[in-house]
C-alpha cells in the first residue's frame, strides 16, 4: 500500500516531472483565496461555445475586467488558497491555458479544478504563495518543481504531484494519455 | 482499523481494500453529463480516438442547464448530445425533464452503495441517500466512458453530527448553510463528509439532500449519508437491482469531528459573494430584493415547493419582485401541480419555468439587472453566477426567499408560518 499525501500537505523533496524539462519565464499575475471557476470563467460565457481561443479572451473578467490585456504569454497566475472552487468546468483550466499561462502557483486547489487543470495539461503547482506579489518575476522549473522568484531573490519547492498525476502531465493531458494507454492501470 | 463508507465503496469498487490516502482504480457504476459540460467530454472521448463507450447503459447525458436553449449556439452544442447519444446508445434526458441530479436519483441511477461520478460539481447531491458520487471534469469523463473506470485519491472522513430538533421556521437549507458558515469553503478539501445525527435521521429525503447538494461549498469530495427506510422505500419502485447500503464501521478512522446542535438555530442566509458568508436572515431583514428563485438541484424539490407555497399562499409577491419558480423534475412539477402547489405559485404571482436548472447559472430564465438583489434557494452567490456581475445573491431557505418575495425585502419567514 502507497499513500499518498495531499500535495498541499507534503513538504518533501518534489519528484521529477518526467517528459518536461521546461523553465519557463514569466510574470507573476497575483490573486487572492477562493478564486472560483465562475471568476475564472464565467457561466455567461462558457456555456455556448467549445472554442476555447474565445473563452480565453474572457478569463478572470469579474475580478479584473483587464487581466487579459496586461497578460502575456508564459506568465503565471498565482494565487492563496483553494484556486478553482466551485463547479466542475473544465472550461476553467482550459480558457486560462489558451489564454497563454503557463501554470497556476497557488496555496491549495479545490480538488476537481486541480484534476481538470492536469488533465488538460496546464501545470498547477501547489506552494506557499504569500510572498510572491503581483508583477514579480518568476522562473518555474517544472521539472524539479522549482519556483525561483528572481525579483525577490527567493526559491520555493512546490510539492510533488501523486505518480498518476504526473503521468497524465507529462503525456500533455489526460486525452494523450488515454489515446495511448486505453485505460487506467493500477498505481 | 474499522472503515469508512468511503473507503469500503471504493475498495468494493477496486477490487480490494481501500484506505484513506491510497489511489485507486474503481469501476464505475453510472456516469453522468449535463450541457455545460457534455460537448466537451464528447470532444475529448473523440480526442482519446474513443469508438464505444464502454458501459452505454451507465451513461447518462442531461439537458437542463440552458433547456430550452436561448440561443443558436447552445442549440449546436445540445444537437451534438443527442446525436452522441444516439450513436452511442446512451441515455439522453432532454429539455423539461428536469435537473441532472434529480434524474439521476428518480431513474434509480444513483443507488445506496454505488460509485457516481458526473460531470457537474453537485453531483455530490447523492450522498444523500448513501451513493459515493463526486463530480469531476469533462475529460475524467470521458476517460470513464471510454474504459469504465477511473482513478481516485481514497479521501479522508471528516465526520458531522448534527443533534437538536429544528425550531420553527427552520429547514434543511438553514443547517446546510449554517455548516458551510462553519466549516468554510475549503474546510473540507478533498475530504468526505460523513453526515449524520438525529437531525439528519429526522429530515425526509428531499431535506438530506439539499444538505448533501452543499458539500462541495466546503471543498467536500462527497458528502455521505447512511441510507435509512426513507432511502430504501425512495428505490423501491424505482429499480430493480438489489439495494446494498453501507455503513461506517464503529472505530472507522476519521481525522476531524464536528458536532451542531441546531435546537436554537435560526433562518440562515448567505451574503454575496460567498456561499460561507452566512448570517441570519435578522440581521439583513430589509435589504430590498428584485428577483426571488425557487428551485435547482439544491431546493427544487416537493418538500420545499410546499413550503414555498406554504409561504405564499399568505399574500402576493411585491410589485417589483420577480419570483421565479422552477421544479426539478417532471415528476415533482406534476405532483405539485396534483397538490395544487402550482397554483398557488401562478396565483400569488410567480413565473413558473419547465424543469430544470433556471436561472441559478445565469445562461437563461431570468438574468439579474445591473445593482439588483437576488435572492435564491440555489447554492452558489458567486459575483456574476446568474449572469450579471453587477448584481448580488443572497442565498436562503425556500421559506426565507418565499416570505422575501412577498414583502419585496430579505424577510424572516416565521411570521408566514
Amino acid at each position: 500500500m502507497t499513500w499518498y499525501p495531499l500535495p498541499w500537505e507534503d513538504k518533501q523533496k518534489p519528484e521529477t516531472l518526467k517528459g518536461s524539462t521546461m523553465i519557463i519565464k514569466g510574470k507573476a499575475h497575483r490573486f487572492g483565496d477562493d478564486v472560483n471557476t465562475d471568476y475564472i470563467i464565467s457561466g455567461r460565457h462558457k456555456f455556448k461555445t467549445l472554442d476555447m481561443d474565445e473563452l480565453a479572451c474572457h478569463v478572470m473578467e469579474d475580478l479584473d475586467p483587464h487581466f487579459c490585456e496586461r497578460l502575456q504569454k508564459g506568465d503565471f497566475i498565482v494565487a492563496g488558497r483553494n484556486f478553482g472552487c466551485g463547479s466542475s468546468r473544465e472550461q476553467a483550466p482550459l480558457a486560462v491555458k489558451h489564454a497563454g499561462v503557463a501554470g497556476v502557483i497557488a496555496g491549495s486547489f479545490a480538488r476537481i479544478y486541480f484534476r481538470n487543470s492536469i488533465n488538460s495539461g496546464l501545470p498547477a503547482l501547489v506552494c506557499d504563495t504569500s510572498e510572491i506579489e503581483d508583477g514579480d518575476v518568476l522562473e518555474v522549473d517544472l521539472e524539479k518543481g522549482l519556483i525561483r522568484n528572481v525579483s525577490k531573490g527567493t526559491e520555493t519547492a512546490s510539492s510533488p504531484l501523486p505518480p498518476v498525476m504526473l503521468e497524465i502531465l507529462s503525456e500533455g493531458g489526460l486525452v494523450e494519455y488515454m489515446k495511448k494507454h486505453g485505460g487506467f492501470s493500477s498505481f | 482499523m474499522g472503515k469508512t463508507i468511503s473507503e469500503k465503496i471504493l475498495g468494493a469498487h477496486s477490487g480490494g481494500d481501500a484506505t484513506a490516502g491510497e489511489i485507486v482504480v474503481a469501476e464505475l457504476d453510472y456516469m453522468m453529463a449535463q450541457d455545460g459540460t457534455a460537448p466537451i467530454a464528447i470532444r475529448s472521448f473523440e480526442g482519446m480516438e474513443g469508438e464505444k463507450v464502454a458501459r452505454p447503459d451507465r451513461v447518462s447525458f442531461c439537458i437542463d442547464h440552458s433547456a430550452p436553449s436561448p440561443l443558436r449556439a447552445v442549440s449546436q452544442l445540445h444537437a451534438l448530445m443527442r446525436e452522441f447519444a444516439g450513436k452511442q446508445g446512451i441515455e439522453l434526458c432532454d429539455v423539461g425533464e428536469g435537473v441532472c441530479h434529480q434524474l439521476m436519483l428518480e431513474k434509480g441511477h444513483a443507488l445506496p452503495g454505488s460509485l457516481v461520478i458526473g460531470a457537474d460539481s453537485h453531483t455530490c447531491t447523492y450522498g444523500a441517500v448513501n451513493t459515493f458520487a463526486t463530480g469531476v471534469g469533462s475529460t475524467d469523463l470521458a476517460a470513464g466512458m471510454l474504459s469504465g473506470s477511473l482513478w481516485f485519491r481514497v479521501p479522508e472522513t471528516m465526520k458531522v453530527t448534527v443533534t437538536g430538533k429544528l425550531p420553527k421556521g427552520v429547514f434543511a437549507k438553514d443547517v446546510a448553510l449554517m455548516m458551510v458558515g462553519q466549516i468554510t469553503a475549503d474546510g473540507a478539501t478533498y475530504r468526505t463528509l460523513e453526515i449524520g445525527g438525529e437531525t439528519i435521521e429526522g429530515l425526509g429525503l428531499d431535506g438530506r439532500l439539499t444538505v448533501s447538494n452543499l458539500a462541495v461549498e466546503m471543498g467536500a469530495k462527497a458528502g455521505l449519508m447512511e441510507a435509512d427506510d426513507k432511502v430504501i422505500d425512495f428505490f423501491k419502485h424505482r429499480t430493480g437491482v438489489k439495494i446494498e447500503a453501507v455503513s461506517a464501521d464503529r472505530d472507522a478512522r476519521y481525522v476531524e469531528e464536528f458536532e451542531f446542535n441546531v435546537a436554537g438555530l435560526v433562518p440562515q442566509v448567505a451574503l454575496p459573494h460567498r456561499v460561507d458568508n452566512v448570517r441570519a436572515v435578522e440581521e439583513v431583514e430589509g435589504a430590498p430584493i428584485a428577483e426571488g428563485l425557487i428551485g435547482t438541484c439544491t431546493n427544487g424539490r416537493l418538500e420545499d415547493l410546499r413550503l414555498a407555497a406554504a409561504v405564499l399562499e399568505r399574500g402576493k409577491v411585491a410589485a417589483g419582485v420577480r419570483l421565479i419558480v422552477a421544479p426539478s423534475s417532471r415528476e415533482v412539477m406534476l405532483n405539485a401541480l396534483r397538490e395544487g402547489i402550482i397554483e398557488v405559485f401562478i396565483e400569488s404571482g410567480a413565473s413558473v419555468m419547465n424543469p430544470g436548472c433556471a436561472s441559478c447559472v445565469g445562461t437563461h430564465q431570468g438574468v439579474p439587472g445591473d445593482g439588483e438583489n437576488v435572492i435564491s434557494t440555489a447554492n452558489r452567490n458567486f459575483k456574476g453566477r446568474m449572469g450579471n456581475p453587477e448584481a448580488s445573491i443572497y442565498l436562503a431557505s425556500p421559506a426565507t426567499v418565499a416570505a422575501s418575495c412577498l414583502e419585496g425585502k430579505i424577510a424572516d419567514p416565521r411570521r408566514y408560518l
